[in-house]
């Protein structure tokens, strides 16, 4: 019997051993009302700084810790915070704004008008490398006045007070990139590389103090894990979560909350090497992509057709009539890569960071439908870092899945990625046209002017075939039944304030 | 029940096991009833049925079909590891054993480094290195698997070399490697059979667990591993997803073990 005995234990060992494979356990939330576990898809590795943060990843959880003389409500309109109040002159060049009295940082000290002007200066400096530099090249001056900070325009600018969401950050704190310190309703704790970020609630915030003392954002690489966790009792919040995933917690103790991303998900090209520099290839393969077929498989229907580099939160410079540039049809793009001289098909790589379930699943459909025009495309996962560094910053790749929003509910935020010149321009589109039109809506002097000229811009990306654009994906949101009070904002943002104890 | 008998029974069940798995490998390479990559928006979620005897997965891909060739993917990845782990250690292992002196000292404590990490670890260092995908996986399953290959093997030789017809050739003036080609390394052969059985299922596992970290195979090829993991988000609402392809790895190493323990014991 000894052998049967040993048969016996193999069997159990390898069964145990699949078992392990396939669950990753957690440990358990404790009381609600004290404390929530956030999860969240990557580390905020790129910098805690908020004018150096690059990741929409990184700026979403920022967005709790910092505020700018005025801040975004859930409904994308501008609401005065460090500031109290503003006034624009007439002629519309100058801006002013007053502090708000007992805004204090998180290290104790009251926010004062050099702070803002150190913070203002930490973007609007000619030398500044920052990322938000080309938004303050407008600013001619900054000084302040007393208790108010008066801001100098170039030329008039319909957008400029999007430009005053930035973060305004104490002056001579000099570790701001691993030590945030801003005025928000949370407070940075610490940082545990691949682990966790945990905050605290702010008790001296000058307004409606967040409901949840604690909270920790558990960063959960592994995409295919998430809804263990959620069901595991590991974390009760998770945002943006995939349609098969929201079905799994289906009479679970969590509730979904449905609303829309706010960003663009495409196909993102390189459009510098071969063979996507030949704009008849970037064509082919819009017209063999299915943004339908994507939404039905993947999201279960749920998701909104996008055309071009613009998605409906955006109002009125959304233009509907752009999704209908390419209507699928494989004979067309058969075609256009025969006049390209790619007759034969040819082969490329899609890096996907491998944490977004959501751009896995688009990007699998997407090899399927260009198996159809003979073009093969082969997934190559990458880690979140490492796309950020090769793909986004290095611009070492050939096409990639992923979603791309604007850092402010500006048309100008969204578009100026595009233009030739642009150090975001991560898929290096090159259009002359492109760059005019910009130049001309930057340059209007007139609202109704500079949105036809965006608009002309979506139309050339569109016509251009700058991406394969796909869609503005459903936000589901799964929530522990535990709290309640989650609100969607326009921009890529979580806010963890307004999220309560349930009763 | 005499032990012999027990061997036979082990030897049968082990025979069978991987007969099945090796049927299921053949038939991924020639034909499977579907396309393993082909979506079909009808059978989203599909149950087991005739029409799909493992039923579908997310995207509606046939799993039955997905398995076949996971199993040749596996089969494959496991099989070069340990080609490579094997070729490599029976150098390293013959040049330490039967040479010693400094060439010995300095490789066997390389072995010994590369031993002490932990082979999984290692593995996602030179993936890290090289970059995800099957030809990385296969370079650095086998550089793990290279260490304990050479300790057997120098083991054997250092045995071998000491008796007495290997001083008898050596009399005779054959050139060293004679002596290793011809007279020793057909000695290794009892020795590396069970040897190689082991490792094959050590590599089946390493295999199946890095495609679960998603270091090997990328979507949407198949691969017994990625499908696990990709199936532990549905594993609640469709576990099918996820017991078929764990249990063709348990089946794998199953029948692999039985058979290497049946070996083993006969020799």
């Amino acid at each position: 019997m000894k052998a049967f005995k040993k048969l016996w234990r193999l069997i159990i060992l390898s069964a145990t051993l699949t078992v392990a494979l396939c669950a990753c356990g957690g440990d358990k939330a404790g009381d609600a009302s004290k404390h929530i576990t956030i999860g969240i898809p990557q580390d905020l590795s790129d910098s805690l700084d908020p004018h150096e943060a690059l990741a929409a990843g990184t700026r979403e959880i920022l967005f709790n810790i910092y505020e700018g003389l005025v801040k975004p409500d859930s409904n994308g309109d501008l609401k005065p915070a460090v500031a109290d109040e503003y006034s624009v002159s007439e002629d519309g060049l100058t801006y002013t704004f007053h502090l708000r009295k007992g805004v204090k940082f998180h290290n104790g000290k009251d926010v004062t008008a050099d702070d803002v002007l150190y913070s203002i200066k930490r973007n609007a400096d000619p030398d500044s490398t920052l990322a938000n530099a080309s938004a303050f090249s407008n600013v001619k001056e900054y000084k302040a006045d007393g208790e108010n900070i008066v801001i100098t325009l170039n030329k008039k600018d319909g957008d400029f007070l999007q430009t005053m969401t930035i973060a305004i950050v104490p002056e001579g704190v000099d570790n701001l990139s691993t030590q945030p310190c801003g005025t928000g309703p949370y407070k940075f704790v610490s940082r545990s590389p691949q682990e966790n970020i945990i905050l605290k609630r702010f008790a001296d915030y000058w307004g409606e103090k967040a409901y949840i003392e604690d909270v920790t954002l558990k960063i959960c690489a592994n995409a295919d894990s998430i809804t263990m966790d959620l069901l595991g009792g590991s974390v009760d919040f998770f945002a943006r979560i995939t349609a098969s995933q929201a079905l799994q917690l289906k009479d679970s103790n969590f509730n979904i909350e449905e609303g829309t991303m706010n960003l663009v998900q495409a196909m993102y090209l390189n459009n510098a090497v071969e063979p996507f520099n030949n704009e008849k290839v970037r064509q082919a393969l819009c017209y063999a992509v299915d943004p339908k077929e994507i939404i039905d498989f993947a999201f279960d229907g749920k998701g909104t057709e996008l055309g071009s580099s613009m998605f409906p939160a955006f109002g009125k410079y959304f233009v509907k009539e752009i999704n209908d540039v390419y209507t699928p049809d494989i004979e067309k793009a058969k075609e256009l890569l025969k006049e390209a001289g790619y007759e034969n098909g040819f082969s490329f790589a899609i890096k996907v960071p491998s944490n977004y379930q959501p751009h896995i699943d688009t990007a699998q459909v997407i090899v399927e439908q260009l198996k159809k025009i003979g073009v093969n495309a082969e997934i190559k996962l990458v880690e979140w870092d490492s796309w950020l560094s090769d793909v986004y910053v290095g611009r070492d790749f050939e096409a990639t899945v992923v979603g791309v929003d604007a850092s402010t509910m500006t048309a100008k935020a969204m578009l100026e990625r595009f233009t030739s010149d642009s150090s975001k321009n991560f898929v290096n589109f090159k259009s002359d046209a492109y760059d005019a039109a910009f130049n001309n809506a930057i340059n209007a002097t007139d609202d109704a002017t500079a949105t036809e000229y965006y608009k002309e811009c979506e139309w050339i990306l569109a016509r251009e075939a700058a991406n394969v654009y796909i869609q503005d994906l459903a936000e589901m949101v799964a929530i522990n039944n535990k709290y309640t009070g989650y609100e969607f904002y326009p921009i890529y943002v979580l806010d963890i304030a307004k999220i309560k104890p349930a009763k | 029940m005499d032990k012999s008998k027990n061997q036979k029974v082990k030897f049968i069940i082990g025979l069978t096991l991987v007969g099945i798995i090796f049927i299921m490998m053949i038939a991924g390479i020639f034909c499977t009833p579907y396309d393993p990559l082909a979506m079909d928006m009808s059978a989203k979620f599909a149950g087991v049925s005739f029409k799909h005897i493992m039923g579908c997965d997310n995207f509606g891909r046939d799993i039955f079909s997905r398995v076949l060739v996971g199993v040749r993917e596996t089969m494959f990845v496991s099989a070069t590891v340990v080609f490579i782990g094997t070729f490599v250690g029976i150098i390293i292992g013959t040049v330490t054993g039967y040479f010693g002196g400094w060439v010995d000292e300095i490789l066997m404590r390389i072995n010994d480094a590369v031993l002490a990490f932990p082979s999984v670890l290692l593995a996602l260092l030179v993936i890290g290195v090289l970059g995800g995908g099957t030809h990385s996986l296969i370079i650095a399953l086998g550089i793990a698997f290279v260490p304990s290959f050479a300790r057997i093997v120098r083991g054997e030789v250092l045995r071998i070399r000491n008796l007495d017809y290997i001083q008898c050739v050596r009399l005779y003036g054959a050139s060293h490697l004679r002596i290793i080609v011809v007279h020793i390394l057909p000695n290794l052969r009892t020795v590396l059979l069970s040897s190689v059985l082991i490792g094959f299922n050590n590599a089946v596992l390493a295999e199946a667990g890095m495609n679960y970290l998603g270091m090997g195979t990328q979507p949407p090829n198949p691969s017994l591993g990625l499908m696990l993991s990709e199936a532990q988000s549905v594993i609640f609402t469709n576990p099918w997803n996820a017991i078929f392809p764990g249990f063709v790895i348990v089946m794998m190493i199953l029948g692999f073990s039985l058979l290497s323990d049946a070996m083993e014991n006969k020799s």
